[in-house]
Order: structure tokens, then C-alpha cells, then sequence
């Protein structure tokens, strides 16, 4: 079942068509990526799954039903890119107060709190005030917070930033837990590295529009440029065939595209030919930063201002 | 509406619980008393010590000149007015009159006051005062006139104002005038405290980007209603204290003062009798002036006018708030077009207290943006004589119909402005973003 789907959803500005007729479908237990540039629409987008903000057109369907945001408040955790706590209270009584807002019960919300901070050993913290805490503690409480009303869909975008790799993985593998708990996870980043390790399926959002969508796997495939590194002892000294063609080469090894029309098999078979000796043969498929690097590059990285007549 | 409860509940608790909120509850009026207090006294208390010489050549005071405490006169023999100069110089003396013997007093020469450390208006206004009564006195005798037949001529014929229904109430405009413009102020003073108040804490949840997180679990409208009936509920608080405050002192001081009668009856002979009656007279006269004050009208209309004022502008205050970004002088141009009606408030409400009944006075007690500032002056003089009960019903259903409105208009705004970053948005802006349908 999906948890979350989103039908042409559009939102204007006045000199922007920030969000422009995306759709997209998250399914129950999943952990999605939401990635693009920065003034892609992404928050814009995230901001009107939340309820904060109304779609122009569009439709929002979470559960199996219209987005109530009055209703479906309380089963939605967002932590925004810009984290915010409040300086002068103490950590607890925030919490706590974060957790009521959400509809908790005032002993639920204790329960939960308490459980949380033993969790993530942050017991001591409980009467401290936020403004004694360092920025990585804090992303720790803001993610604590986020999560605490058990919430069926969790956002986050740029969960992880500012956080050392300790805690960095502490977050990834409740992250994981929560997904397999059931919880749906949009998660939005710039750092592909985070998603290719997290993420189930990706979508890539720039200037308001989605311009890729499928896992990360079938992403891959889609922008795969045939390239195979192969490893051999004895690097023939000239290479002559149609089957494929030296992109780079190195002490003892070859990095090679398969031209159009052969299958990578032609490619061992020439060397085995060869008489040369292969110590490894693998596809090197690109990295998401690459196929990033690529689709945005070829728009304009800074968005212009426009008229919008809508 | 309970998650503007519990955000009530947190703004009201934040600032209650801090250690500061019961010291700045008893030092603030502690501390406005006081600076008044001060101003009073100095402006009261002249220059101490000032000596004045007088070298009377003409003999035209005859040595009558009297002193007191803060000038003090005294005649002098010098001839002339240098060595009348060396003696001020080395400050025997403040200043000098030197009046030379071909002085007239009935001409309109004039007398000079020569002196060498600045002398303060008052201080001047008294020798002036002194000098010219003594010099009239004078002119009289020379005229043939005396003393009591200028008296009797002068002799002012009471004039005394009486309503043309009922008794008459003495001194109950004085004390009208003063409760009136005292209650007035207050409501303004309140108005720009607390709205202050919640439009810093709204600015401090955009800038420290907590809003986005709130509003992501309760509507926008509900937190700045929280945070508006949290802050008020601070306030409400804080005057209680105050009333508190004040009615134990208020009960305190006959206390301590009875003691002191008593003890004046202790003193043998009429002096403690005629000061025990002249204290108890004084007493009974002030109960009797406070009587004539409907209390009982007074106090439910204040907490109504604080309330309603409180809350048409501290939604304005809100929505200002929530138009700010990091730079706080951003607020200083925004909340002008704000304090400009309750400065006007305050403007007529002087004039009101004086005349209630003037159409300044009923246009800015019925004008919801200045009528809580404005209508305490007029209540004070009572029902039918300060204001008409249809006028006070009037003025109540405005002003609930004006709060209903910024608040509406002001919850617009700052539900936009709270999630917006970047420049400061001009009103035009803010405009639409009120009256826009969404």
C-alpha cells in the first residue's frame, strides 16, 4: 500500500512556479530520496505535504485519503532544513512540549521522551537549556523530537548534516529501524553519498519539475555509459576491435565502453584471445553524484525570476 | 483549541517560571514610583542656601525683607556696588539688590538682581515674588491707601458649581480627572508593554526557525492565538499582583497612621486632641471622595478595555512580528503605522478627561483603536455624566468587533510571513497578503 500520493501538484509564486506538476508515490516502510539543487521547489514541496502550505492544484492523498492537515497532523514528523529549538528552555520540558503539541497525552508524552533520551543516552540533558548544547546535540533533540508521536510518515531534510560519523550513524540506523517499523521516510539531501547508502527510491526535483524518479538501481541502469574496468597482467600493446574502446588506461588496468550493438562478454573474449592473464572484470556503473552533476548541468544552476501569470 | 491551550500554557510559563518575573513585577512600580517620586521632590526643592544682600540706600524696605528657607536675605551697609561685587566674588553671598538712594518706588525703575553663580527659575520667581509684594505695600501707603481697604476691594466672591439635579459633589472632579487619566495610562502603558511583548517572542520564533517545526503540528493561527492569550494571562497576572499590592498598602497606612493618632492623644494639653480631629477629619473627607467614585463600574470596564485593547493589538504587534527577519530595525519602520493610533489614544484622552462629553472625546472612545486608551477617562466621571450607556455599550461592541477583525486580518499575515525569509516585505505586501483568499 502506498502511504503518500502525490497528483500534479502545483504551486505558484509571484515570480516563481515553485513547484510545478509533480507526482509521485511512496510506498508504506519505504525511505525515499527526495534530492535537487538548491531553490529546486523541494521544500516548497515538502511544506505542502506537511500542511503547512495549500497546493494550488494538485492533489495530496496520505493514508488512502485526502490530506487532512488538521487530522493527519499527528501521524506526520517534519524536521525542517533549518533547525529550530527554543534557546532559553530546558530539554526536557521541550520535548515534552513538542510531543504534546502533536496531540500526545501529557503522561505519553513523558513515557516517550524518557525512552528516547535513554535511547540516545541524552538522560543527563534533561534540565539543560538548548543554548548549552552544541549544534550536533541539537540536530540529535530536533531528530528526537521528530519522531517521538511515532509518527506513519517521517520527513527530513538534511537530517544529517553537522553530524560527526558517530552520531551520524546513530541517526542512519534509527532511521532504518523506524522504516522497518513501518514508518515511511522522505528524506531530502544534497549528499548523494547519504541517499545511495539509505535510500530505496529517489526522486530528483529541479526548477520545479520531477526529472527523475525510480530506485536508485534502475537509476543507475538508466544512466549506465557501458563503462567495464578489467585488470590484466600483460596490457596488450595495441587493441584493435570494434566490440569496444579504451577509455582510460593505467599500469595494469583498462577502463573500457562497450560500443553499441556488443554485449561486454566480447570484451573478455578479446582479452582471453589475448592470451593475457584477468585478475578482475567489473561494471562501473555511475554514481549518483555523476548522473546529479549531469541532469542539473544542463539547466541553468540558479533559478531565474519570472512573471507568473497563473 | 487545546493545542492553543497548551501553547498558552507554555508562554505563560516560560515567562512566570523565570526568576525575574516576581522581581520586576514588585521593582518596576516600585522603580516608576520612584522616578516620579524624584521628579517631584526636584523639582519642588529650589537651590538651598541662597543669600541675598541688599543695600538699601533709599530705605525702602525698611529692613523688612523676610527670609526662608531657601532664600535668605540680609541687609547690608555698603555704599557701593563694588565692594558689594568683592563679597560675591568670594561667595559671602549668592547675589545682591543695590538699591541706590534716589530709588522711587512708585516709578517703574527697575531692580536689579546681581549675582554671579546662576540663580534656578523658582528661586528667582520667589525673590521676584517677595520683592514685588513688599514694594506694592509700599506704593499703597505712598498712594494713601491701606492695607485692609485694599483687602476688602480685593476680596474675591466665591463661586461655587452646583448640577442642576442632585447634590452637589465637590472635589469629585478632581479625583474623576485623576483616576480617569491614572486608568487611561495605564491601559497604554500595557498596550505597548505586552504587545511588545508578543511581537518580540513572535520575531524570536521566525528568526531561531522554530515556527516551521510548530506549525507543522498546530495551524498558525492557533500559535499566535496561544501566545497572544499566554502573554496576556502574564499580564492579567502581574496587574493582580499589583491590585494585590495595593490594596495591602492601602490597608496598612490607616493602620499606621491610627497608631500615630493615638499616640498624639498621649500628649498632654488640646495640641494632640486638635491633631488626632484634624487627622480623622482629613480621612473621613478622602473615604468620603472615594466613595463617590463607582468602583464597582470602574474596575469590570478596565479589565474589559484592557482585555479588548490588549487583544486588537497585540494581533497587530503579531502580525509586525512575523514580517521581521534577522535584522531587528526592521521592526522599528514596521511598527510605526501601529503606535501612531495609541499615541493619538493618549493624546485625546488628556483632552477627554477634562471635557468627557466633547466630540473629540466620544469620536476616540468609540474608535476601536483608541477607545480602550480614551473611554477610562470618560468612565471615570460616571455613567450618565461622563459618557451615555448607549455610547459605553457602543464603544464595547466596537471594540469587540475590532479585535475580531485584526485578529482575523493579523492571523492572514502572519501565517505568510512567519514561513517567509529573505527581505523585509513592504506593506503592500503585507496587504495582500491579508486580504488575498486562500
Amino acid at each position: 500500500m502506498n502511504i503518500l500520493e502525490v497528483k500534479h501538484l502545483k504551486k505558484y509564486f509571484a515570480t516563481q512556479k515553485a513547484v510545478d506538476d509533480i507526482s509521485f508515490t511512496l510506498a508504506e516502510g519505504s525511505i525515499f530520496g527526495m534530492l535537487g539543487p538548491n531553490g529546486a521547489g523541494k521544500t516548497t514541496l515538502i511544506r505542502m505535504l506537511t500542511g503547512i502550505t495549500f497546493p494550488d492544484e494538485g492533489e495530496i492523498i496520505f493514508n488512502g485519503r485526502p490530506l487532512d492537515p488538521v487530522k493527519d497532523i499527528g501521524l506526520i514528523g517534519y524536521m525542517p532544513e533549518e533547525k529550530g529549538l527554543y534557546k532559553k528552555m530546558k530539554i526536557g520540558e521541550q520535548a515534552l512540549y513538542l510531543a504534546r503539541l502533536k496531540g500526545l497525552g501529557k503522561l505519553e508524552a513523558m513515557e516517550r521522551v524518557r525512552e528516547w533520551f535513554t535511547r540516545f543516552e541524552m538522560q543527563s540533558w534533561w534540565n539543560k537549556k538548548v543554548e548549552d548544547l552544541s549544534k550536533g546535540m541539537q540536530q540529535k533533540l530536533q531528530f528526537v523530537t521528530t519522531v517521538l508521536h511515532q509518527p506513519k510518515l517521517i520527513i527530513l531534510d538534511e537530517p544529517l548534516s553537522g553530524l560527526d560519523p558517530v552520531n551520524a550513524d546513530l541517526i542512519k540506523r534509527e532511521i532504518f529501524r523506524l522504516a522497518k517499523e513501518g514508518a515511511s521516510v522522505i528524506f531530502s539531501t544534497h549528499r548523494m553519498k547519504e541517499v545511495e547508502e539509505i535510500c530505496d527510491h529517489i526522486i530528483l526535483v529541479n526548477k520545479g519539475h520531477k526529472v527523475l524518479d525510480g530506485t536508485v538501481k534502475e537509476i543507475k541502469q538508466l544512466y549506465k555509459q557501458n563503462l567495464f574496468s578489467i585488470s590484466v597482467d600483460n596490457i596488450p600493446a595495441t587493441i584493435n576491435t570494434s566490440a569496444f574502446k579504451v577509455v582510460k588506461q593505467e599500469a595494469d588496468q583498462l577502463l573500457v565502453k562497450v560500443q553499441e550493438g556488443h554485449i561486454p562478454n566480447e570484451v573478455l573474449q578479446y582479452f582471453l584471445a589475448a592470451g593475457v592473464n584477468i585478475h578482475s572484470f567489473q561494471e562501473q556503473l555511475p554514481s549518483l553524484h555523476d548522473i546529479f552533476i549531469r541532469v542539473v548541468e544542463d539547466t541553468p544552476t540558479a533559478r531565474q525570476f519570472e512573471k507568473i501569470t497563473a | 483549541m487545546n493545542k492553543t491551550w497548551i501553547v498558552a500554557q507554555r508562554e505563560f510559563n516560560s515567562r512566570v517560571k523565570k526568576k525575574t518575573f516576581l522581581l520586576s513585577t514588585i521593582l518596576f512600580p516600585l522603580l516608576i514610583f520612584g522616578f516620579y517620586a524624584l521628579m517631584i521632590y526636584f523639582s519642588v526643592k529650589g537651590n538651598d542656601d541662597l543669600r541675598i544682600a541688599i543695600a538699601d540706600r533709599a530705605n525702602v524696605f525698611n529692613g523688612k525683607l523676610e527670609s526662608d528657607k531657601e532664600v535668605k536675605f540680609e541687609f547690608v551697609n555698603d555704599t557701593s556696588r563694588a565692594s558689594l561685587d568683592q563679597k560675591v566674588a568670594k561667595k559671602e553671598f549668592s547675589g545682591y539688590i543695590f538699591i541706590p538712594a534716589n530709588y522711587n518706588p512708585l516709578s517703574s525703575d527697575t531692580m536689579n538682581v546681581f549675582y554671579n553663580k546662576t540663580i534656578g527659575m523658582i528661586s528667582q520667581e520667589r525673590i521676584e515674588r517677595r520683592v514685588n509684594k513688599l514694594l506694592e505695600q509700599k506704593r499703597l501707603l505712598a498712594l494713601n491707601i491701606t492695607q485692609t481697604q485694599l483687602d476688602s476691594a480685593r476680596r474675591s466672591s466665591e463661586v461655587e458649581f452646583k448640577p442642576i439635579s442632585g447634590e452637589k459633589d465637590k472635589n469629585k472632579a478632581g479625583l474623576s480627572y485623576a483616576v480617569g487619566f491614572i486608568s487611561g495610562f495605564l491601559i497604554y502603558i500595557i498596550l505597548f508593554i505586552y504587545g511588545t511583548m508578543v511581537m518580540r517572542g513572535v520575531a524570536e520564533e521566525k528568526v531561531t526557525r522554530i515556527a516551521e517545526v510548530i506549525v507543522s503540528s498546530v495551524k498558525p493561527f492557533q500559535l499566535m492565538m496561544g501566545k497572544i492569550i499566554g502573554i496576556g494571562a502574564v499580564g492579567l497576572l502581574q496587574f493582580i499582583i499589583w491590585i494585590l499590592l495595593g490594596t495591602v498598602t492601602m490597608a496598612v497606612i490607616p493602620l499606621l497612621t491610627g497608631g500615630d493618632a493615638s499616640a498624639a492623644q498621649n500628649i498632654p494639653g488640646g495640641a494632640g486632641a486638635m491633631a488626632t480631629a484634624a487627622q480623622s477629619g482629613a480621612g473621613s473627607a478622602f473615604m468620603a471622595v472615594m466613595d463617590q467614585i463607582n468602583f464597582a463600574l470602574l474596575l469590570p470596564c478596565f479589565l474589559f478595555y484592557f482585555l479588548g485593547g490588549y487583544l486588537l493589538y497585540s494581533s497587530l504587534f503579531a502580525a509586525v512580528g512575523s514580517a521581521v527577519n534577522e535584522d531587528p530595525q526592521d521592526a522599528q519602520s514596521l511598527i510605526l503605522p501601529i503606535t501612531l493610533p495609541i499615541i493619538f489614544g493618549i493624546v485625546i484622552m488628556t483632552k477627554a478627561v477634562n471635557d468627557p462629553t466633547s466630540n473629540l472625546a466620544i469620536f476616540g472612545s468609540l474608535f476601536p483603536l483608541t477607545s480602550p486608551v480614551v473611554m477610562m477617562a470618560r468612565i471615570a466621571h460616571g455613567v450618565p455624566d461622563g459618557v451615555s450607556a448607549l455610547e459605553l455599550v457602543l464603544s464595547m461592541v466596537f471594540l469587540v468587533a475590532g479585535f475580531l477583525f485584526t485578529t482575523w486580518m493579523a492571523g492572514k499575515i502572519y501565517r505568510t510571513g512567519i514561513l517567509m525569509y529573505g527581505k523585509k516585505p513592504t506593506w503592500k505586501e503585507m496587504w495582500k497578503w491579508a486580504f488575498r483568499n486562500h
